[in-house]
């Protein structure tokens, strides 16, 4: 039996969600610090990293080799060379799943999803762990033992003179709502699917048939 | 007590401000921002000091006619052809005006143009970057002290002379004054920015002219320019050019001029004279020579130029905000008198003329006088108005600002200034749209205002309250050099405008070095290029070997950074010049010959960060003829780039990052950058 409408549009509706993604930073990270109060920011991409205003990111590079951390160079994460190609096949299979209807095939695409989420999230950490620990020691001016220039993955952190503020953006928030939906549909399908079955054998009854 | 308490201010110099309501109005708390940016000529220091208004704050000195070594202004090779004339580099000028420029008679924030006036010359500052980017020098003028006026749309600024000489120049003697002296009056083109140019110059007697304000509103096609010594003395000026009862405004046509000057009844005139201008990408000035000038006399242009007789020795002319009214500061007057631009026009179409001179009609008084304002002190002379119906005018000998009221030209305040205020300034005042605050006083003198500070005095302004009805003196505040006019414009108006940076990207100078990786020395000769690039918190190279005694050594500096308020300086011991200031994204070269062997150092003159004082570096200099081969080091590449360089990727390196610099000149004596 296909799934309910409601169950399939939340799934079109994810697809699309998650498509808009691709059009907007999914993540920001900002910097504040007593000399720059207008603040320093970063705009991480399902394709790249940029900076907020024109020349944040070089402007970050700048400071970041003071504590010995590696430049940002978008092009050598490869991460950011297959993600939009993830998101693309994700959106095209959800409205597929959408179009055929199956609940089976709802439960899945929803599943992986958000198990693709959860791993998009931890090798973030994994990432921003990397550029806040692997430090190049011997060249770094400023060496302050036992001191790690992790940023959070979401909230405020004080990064020495820096408040590190990291928080998903549009695409982010997209993506949210996608997972939500997706994870929500097959939950929906089964309780629609349940009320019609209900409502399917209290109208037979009705009619006599049972 | 309380007689004690009410006697204590009496040693205190008249007109003390001391009340808490006066502070209050001037009081920009931290972090707050003054409402007025006001450009006050720096007189003989050839530069403008930038204010707040109200809190009387120096924020900005920008050097235009003389050099200024805090950001190498005229010692930096891009600079120095800024300071170019026809009689050489000219280190020096006495800037006296200011002026706007304007978009339908208001202010609207794009440049500001000042005058010098040892060696005529006008400025265009762009107010983006608060720095001159074009000078014009003015031929055919004694003096440049009648400049800059502009017209309602900025399509020129007006520039006078103020010493009428042998036009064009010629070995006469000085007795022949009458017979051979002339002045001019030149308009220059100036909406163009990087195209000033005189436009074209009328002739006129031999007199000195001085200060000009165009019309606005109906009378915008007209500009009006005092005379003085009509008398035409050339010696003891100070008794033989103060007889005459009346000399004259002069009012002009510059729209009749202008077709004058474009239906071919100007003649060529072959002259020197230099254009200096910044561009805009490479940030290096060029100085061309112009080699001739349209001129046009009264008489092949008629019609486009009246004198209206004005008492006596006339010095300020300016225009109400509506255009209507021309109002004459005497210095030696005692009315004020005011010229109606519709009486004008109507006595041109009467032909009420008194008589002519040199074929320029001279308009009768009596014909053209909307009112005379009396009993107004001792030597009027400037007017500014409040865009509410009055007028100020500021009195040089009784030291005063006297408030009177157009139409029925009665004197309704009048207030003290400390001392023997020139110029007064109201922000806008110039314009048809005043905005009727606050007014400046630009003062000679400020015995008893301030600590003494030796024979010479600290220079002074003062500002005043003029919101109410009576004036009120709310702040006293230093300038440097000495002030002459001043303009002001509502800080919104331009702070949104402000360049942050150059883009590195775009910078087109011929020695830009983009990143480290570009770095590098080269030798043509006796001559050294060093290509060094400035970041937080390196020089790169930091360390040249081979230069040779009497080489001359370039510096081309490039500063790397592309962020707001990182300029990097730049200094090197010996050095027959200045330091550098580079801001971010910029290339500036200092010129160093080094006249001894040893190892010298150099260093960030510009705080710039906790590793400031480790931004340093040496240069090695050898005698003649040594075999020490020319050689800069600059960093190795490591880290990323490294491993990325194991794994066959090559990186696109963020410009100065030190992860993509690579050892660019060891054998590369070319300078050649590398391929990536």
């Amino acid at each position: 039996m296909p799934a309910s409408l409601r169950a399939r549009l939340m799934v079109a509706v994810s697809a699309v969600a998650l498509a808009g993604a691709l059009f907007f930073p999914l993540w920001r990270v900002s910097l504040t610090a007593p000399q720059y109060p207008e603040g320093l920011g970063m705009h991480i991409w399902a394709h790249t990293v940029s900076g907020v205003e024109p020349n944040d990111l070089q402007n970050i590079n700048g400071l970041n080799h003071y504590i010995g951390m590696k430049t940002i160079v978008p092009e050598s994460i490869p991460e950011l060379r297959f993600m939009p190609a993830g998101i693309v096949a994700m959106s095209v299979a959800g409205l597929l799943v959408a179009a055929m209807g199956r609940r089976r095939w709802i439960l899945a695409w929803g599943s992986t999803l958000l198990l693709s989420a959860v791993v998009g999230l931890v090798d973030f950490w994994r990432w921003e762990y990397d550029y806040g620990h692997n430090l190049d020691l011997e060249h770094a001016p400023i060496q302050v033992p036992g001191m790690s220039y992790q940023p959070p993955l979401i909230g405020s952190k004080k990064l020495l003179n820096f408040t590190a503020t990291s928080l998903p953006a549009t695409g982010g928030l997209l993506a949210i709502a996608s997972v939500i939906l997706a994870v929500g549909a097959p939950l929906v399908a089964r309780h629609d699917d349940a009320g019609r079955r209900a409502s399917s054998t209290a109208h037979s009854r009705a009619r006599g048939i049972a | 007590m309380v007689y004690g308490f009410a006697c204590a201010p009496a040693n205190r110099p008249a007109g003390a401000v001391g009340s808490a309501d006066a502070a209050n109005k001037v009081y920009v708390a931290p972090g707050q921002h003054d409402e007025f940016y006001a450009f006050m000529s720096g007189g003989f220091n050839g530069q403008i000091g930038v204010y707040g208004l109200p809190s009387g704050r120096l924020l900005k000195i920008i050097p235009v006619f003389s050099q200024f070594p805090e950001n190498g202004w005229g010692y930096s090779e891009e600079t120095k052809p800024m300071l170019e004339t026809t009689f050489g580099n000219i280190p020096w000028d006495d800037l006296h005006h200011t002026a706007l420029s304007q978009t339908n008679g208001e202010d609207d924030g794009r440049w500001i143009f000042v005058n010098a006036n040892n060696t005529p010359r006008v400025a265009r500052v762009d107010l983006n970057t608060f720095e001159a980017s074009e000078i014009l020098q003015i031929p055919n003028s004694g003096g440049n002290h009648g400049s800059p006026f502009i017209t309602s749309n900025s399509e020129y600024v007006i520039a006078s002379t103020r010493f009428s000489v042998p036009i064009p120049q010629a070995d006469v003697p000085i007795a022949d004054y009458k017979k051979a002296f002339k002045g001019t009056i030149s308009f220059i083109a100036a909406n163009e920015p990087g195209k000033m140019d005189v436009a074209f110059q009328l002739l006129v007697p031999g007199y000195d002219y001085d200060l000009a304000r165009a019309g606005k509103g109906p009378s915008k096609d007209w500009v009006f320019l005092t005379s003085y010594n009509s008398e035409q003395a050339y010696e003891k000026l100070e008794i033989n050019a103060s007889k005459a009862d009346k000399d004259f405004i002069a009012a002009i046509n510059w729209k009749s001029l202008e077709a004058c000057a474009k239906n071919g009844k100007a003649e060529n005139w072959p002259v020197d004279y230099t254009h200096n201008v910044m561009d805009e990408f490479s940030r290096v000035a060029r100085s061309e020579t112009k080699k001739s000038v349209k001129m046009l006399t009264p008489q092949s242009c008629p019609n486009s130029i009246f004198f209206l007789p004005t008492p006596k020795s006339p010095h300020g002319a300016d225009v109400d905000p509506s255009g209507e009214y021309i109002v004459a500061g005497g210095k030696l007057a005692t009315v004020i008198p005011v010229h109606s631009f519709t009486k004008l026009q109507q006595a041109i179409k009467d032909k009420a003329f008194e008589t002519e001179i040199s074929g320029i009609p001279v308009l009768k008084y009596e014909a053209i006088l909307a009112g005379e304002v009396k009993d107004p002190g001792l030597g009027p002379l400037h007017t500014e108005f409040d865009g509410k119906g009055y007028a100020y005018t500021s009195v040089f000998i009784s030291s005063e600002i006297v408030k009177w009221k157009l139409g029925t030209w009665e004197v309704v305040d009048r207030t003290p200034t400390y001392y023997s205020v020139g110029h007064l300034m109201i922000p806008g005042g110039a314009t048809t749209k005043p905005a009727g605050k606050y007014a400046v006083a630009l003062n000679k003198i400020t015995k008893d205002r301030y600590l003494p500070t030796g024979p010479e005095l600290t220079q002074s302004a003062q500002l005043y309250d003029i919101s109410g009805e009576k004036m009120k003196l709310i702040l006293d505040f230093p300038t440097t050099g000495e002030p002459h006019y001043a303009n002001a414009i509502l800080a919104s108006k331009i702070e949104k405008q402000q360049k942050k940076y150059y883009s590195l990207a775009e910078n087109r100078h011929p020695q830009v070095a983009k990143a480290e990786r570009d770095a590098g020395v080269e030798r043509k000769g006796k001559v050294v290029h060093v290509r060094m690039t400035a970041i937080r918190s390196h020089f790169a190279p930091d360390n040249i070997e081979g230069v040779q005694v009497g080489d001359t050594v370039l510096f081309h500096i490039t500063n790397l950074e592309q962020d707001w308020d990182i300029p990097h300086g730049f200094a090197i011991q010996g050095a027959i010049n200045s330091e550098l200031l580079i801001m971010p994204g910029e290339t500036r070269t200092l010129k160093w010959i080094p006249k001894s062997i040893g190892v010298f150092p150099m260093y960030c003159t510009d705080f710039c960060s906790a590793l400031h004082q480790e931004m340093q570096g040496y240069v090695r200099v050898s005698p003649v003829g040594s075999s020490v081969p020319l050689t800069a080091n600059t960093l190795k590449a490591k880290g990323q780039v490294a491993r990325a360089a194991q794994r066959g990727i090559t990186l696109p390196t963020p410009p100065g990052s030190s992860a993509g610099a690579v050892d660019a000149h060891a054998g590369h004596p070319t300078g050649t950058p590398r391929p990536r």
